[in-house]
């Protein structure tokens, strides 16, 4: 716990924030997203959008992998859950999501389906070798944090010639729903900067950003979990945004490299390849973002084990998420906020996740005095 | 005597015959046995007046426990189940005098399993001063339940002048806990997880009742609200207290009494130590003039050593909990939605 100390410094934020209300202008709005979850969640935990100045606003992001799972791929694993005989193994937050019907996975389980939880995608093998009888099924949800277990554990099924196993593959790529946020159409004040991922950086590494960075004229900061690095990354982003700078900054260097891990990037370029396109909550279809697992480990591919074919299932037509996600609307903008969509039962991304920008505002919007 | 301490537990071990009357002679009243179990009657038979009843007034809690595994660092289902009623009726005030327990044992449960459980809750009924006068057995098949299930009922005599209740806290009232939180959640996720700690983290599973008696005996009328933190943790409880009281309740993150070892695999699971249950754990709302005399006294008992004020109560329209972090930033503490999960972001 000595590392996180370090990051957590009571002391050390003071001075950044001083620095920080030094340095913005008082004229002007400073607009950031941080596109990850667990930016959110460190921004809610520490408390820290009551510590910055006014006219600093921090939106929150899509990447949150939960929160962007659609319901039509839900459906699909709830589907092979209650298949009899199959063992569906999930991570934790998972089987929250709601799918059609307000069906969920947690649901299934009390419905007599066989669901697991698991920490780390290798406890798959460890299910499966305990349950020799059962078909075992792993349902791979996140970004490219997440994807190289994945990727090990098909490489490792492979190589045990395990046919009980399988994998749901439902990962998606961070630089393509960056790239349709800021593509998106025009409805409101747009971002001035990004706070750019800390996990999936380490993987990806930064140079995929700078394309973002100029093709958009956005200054981009990578940024570690901890809330000294998200002070960090915000200071950057104001010098860049005042000096008129659009420029891919590492703050993160203690993790992440320009090149990022190549030994993981190599698994998941033998195992998966590229979708066409993919569909997310709250954002829709978005072109080349997610990955399938390619057609030499067709055997453990759930989708063509099962002949599973994907239906979109539309979103709540009333739910504003994709306009929330994209910074143009504030959670009270939507109608079905709090009414219809509340935490226990959530229509939209953002509600779904405690961090998401509805479920944030529903908790802390309607009580904190400070909040704003 | 000889004991049936090899094998299982059997259907016949429920039916009611000589089986059941064996096991009820050689593993329940071999351990748990008193004057009211002896008699062997339908019911125990307890007097109305006690000599310290004059103007008190009965107070009965029930309790049902579940857990896996059956034991655990620091304690196991039986030692729980005994602890958990009498710290319901401890946090009305009362000071518990009898405890009843049914279980629910699975077919094939190991009965060298069941009988360390009940010599366990026997030596945690002992330690407490409270006898089980009553009881039941029932035998569910295979798979129809999880080893063994124990429900227990407790009655406790409450004197005259002690009303604690969640509805009590007012604005201005301190908001104290009797030590570090998280611990027994924490000791049975490792368990179940295979997380080695060294020293091996335990289950803070105690009976409060003579901290409690020691935090009311100088001015009972202080005391506003006493509640253990168990599911739900201290953010669920203190959610609870700010509803049934209407006010909000401020807490200084820096003031959480925290275990390292709890707080780093919090950390690890990606869990949030506010919403991890306890089962030794109480919360003290009281005076704020009393706060100080209240906690000494706390810290004078082995299980409040650790006792710190965390927050205060302050008049609301709308019930709330926030906490004022390490940072002197602000956040919600909110009720816990569904059931606790690890975040994968």
């Amino acid at each position: 716990m000595k590392h996180h100390a370090e990051y957590r410094d009571p002391e050390a934020a003071e001075r950044l924030l001083k620095r920080i209300h030094q340095s913005v202008d008082p004229s002007r709005e400073y607009r950031f997203m941080e596109f990850c979850g667990g930016h959110t969640h460190a921004i809610s935990r520490f408390g820290l959008h009551g510590l910055l100045p006014p006219n600093v606003r921090l939106i929150h992001g899509p990447g949150c992998p939960v929160c962007v799972l659609p319901i039509g791929r839900l459906d699909m694993a709830i589907a092979l859950a209650m298949k009899p005989g199959v063992i569906l193994c999930c991570y934790g937050d998972t089987l929250r999501v709601p799918g059609s019907a307000g069906n969920s996975l947690q649901k299934a389980r009390a419905y007599g389906a066989d669901v697991r939880m698991v920490y780390s995608a290798t406890e798959v093998l460890t299910i499966a070798e305990q349950s020799p009888l059962n078909e075992v099924v792993f349902f791979a949800i996140g970004f490219e944090t997440t994807t190289p277990p994945t990727a090990h554990l098909l490489l490792e099924i492979q190589r045990r010639g395990l046919n009980q196993v399988s994998v749901l593959c439902n990962h998606v790529l961070t630089t393509p729903a960056i790239r349709a946020i800021l593509e998106g159409p025009d409805q409101g004040p747009r971002l001035d900067g990004l706070v750019g991922p800390a996990h999936v950086s380490v993987v990806i590494g930064s140079s995929p950003y700078t394309p973002l960075a100029s093709d958009f004229q956005m200054p981009i900061v990578i940024a570690g979990f901890e809330p000294l690095d998200i002070l960090q990354a915000i200071l950057m982003l104001i010098h860049q945004v005042n000096e008129d700078r659009h420029a891919v900054e590492n703050e993160y260097t203690r993790a992440v490299v320009p090149e990022g891990n190549q030994r993981a990037l190599m698994a998941m370029r033998e195992v998966f390849e590229t979708r066409e396109s993919f569909e997310w909550r709250g954002l829709g279809s978005i072109a080349e973002s997610g990955l399938r697992i390619r057609s030499s480990f067709a055997n453990w591919d759930a989708e063509s084990r099962y002949d599973l074919s994907y239906q979109t299932v539309a979103d709540h037509k009333a739910c504003e998420c994709a306009a929330i996600l994209r910074g143009h609307k504030e959670p009270l903008d939507c109608k079905v906020f709090g009414t219809a969509c509340t935490p226990e039962t959530p229509l939209g991304a953002c509600m779904v996740s405690s961090e998401g920008a509805c479920a944030a505002h529903f908790t802390y919007g309607r009580n904190l005095r400070n909040f704003r | 005597m000889k004991r049936p301490i090899a094998g299982a537990i059997t259907l016949a071990h429920g039916a009611g015959g000589r089986a059941s009357h064996q096991l009820i002679q050689e593993i329940f009243l071999f351990h748990l046995g008193n004057p009211f179990l002896q008699q062997g009657d339908d019911g125990a038979v307890l007097d109305l007046l006690e000599p310290d009843s004059q103007g008190g007034r009965w107070v009965t809690a029930t309790d049902a426990h579940v857990v896996t595994p059956l034991e655990f660092p620091g304690g196991d289902i039986g030692r729980l189940a005994v602890n958990g009623t009498i710290n319901d009726l401890a946090m009305m005030g009362a000071s518990p005098r009898y405890l009843t327990a049914a279980f629910i044992l699975e077919e094939g449960l190991s009965l060298a399993l069941l009988d360390r459980v009940v010599a366990s809750m026997a030596t945690a009924a002992k330690t407490a001063g409270v006898p089980v006068v009553a009881g039941d057995t029932k035998v569910v098949e295979r798979g129809k339940g999880d080893g063994m299930f124990i429900t227990t009922s407790g009655f406790g005599l409450l004197p005259a002048g002690i009303q604690c209740g969640g509805s009590h806290a007012k604005p201005g009232d301190a908001v104290l806990v009797s030590g570090t939180l998280g611990d027994h959640a924490m000791a049975l996720m490792a368990e179940r997880n295979g997380l080695i700690f060294d020293p091996p983290l335990l289950s803070d599973t105690a009976a409060l009742h003579g901290l409690v008696a020691d935090i009311l005996t100088p001015r009972p009328s202080a005391v506003h609200v006493l509640r253990d933190p168990t599911r739900g943790g201290v953010a669920t409880v203190l959610n609870e207290i700010a509803q049934q009281s209407g006010v909000a309740i401020e807490i200084d993150e820096s003031r959480l009494p925290m275990r390292p070892e709890v707080t780093a695999a919090a950390e690890l699971m990606g869990l949030d130590p506010l919403y991890l249950a306890n089962e030794g754990k109480v919360i003290v709302i009281c005076e704020a003039t009393d706060a100080d005399s209240i906690l000494l006294r706390m810290r004078e008992h082995p299980l409040g050593q650790q006792s710190s004020q965390i927050g205060q109560v302050l008049a609301s329209s709308r019930p709330f909990v926030e906490m004022r972090t390490h940072w002197g930033g602000r956040r919600l503490v909110d009720w816990l939605t569904g059931e606790v999960l690890p975040r994968i972001c």
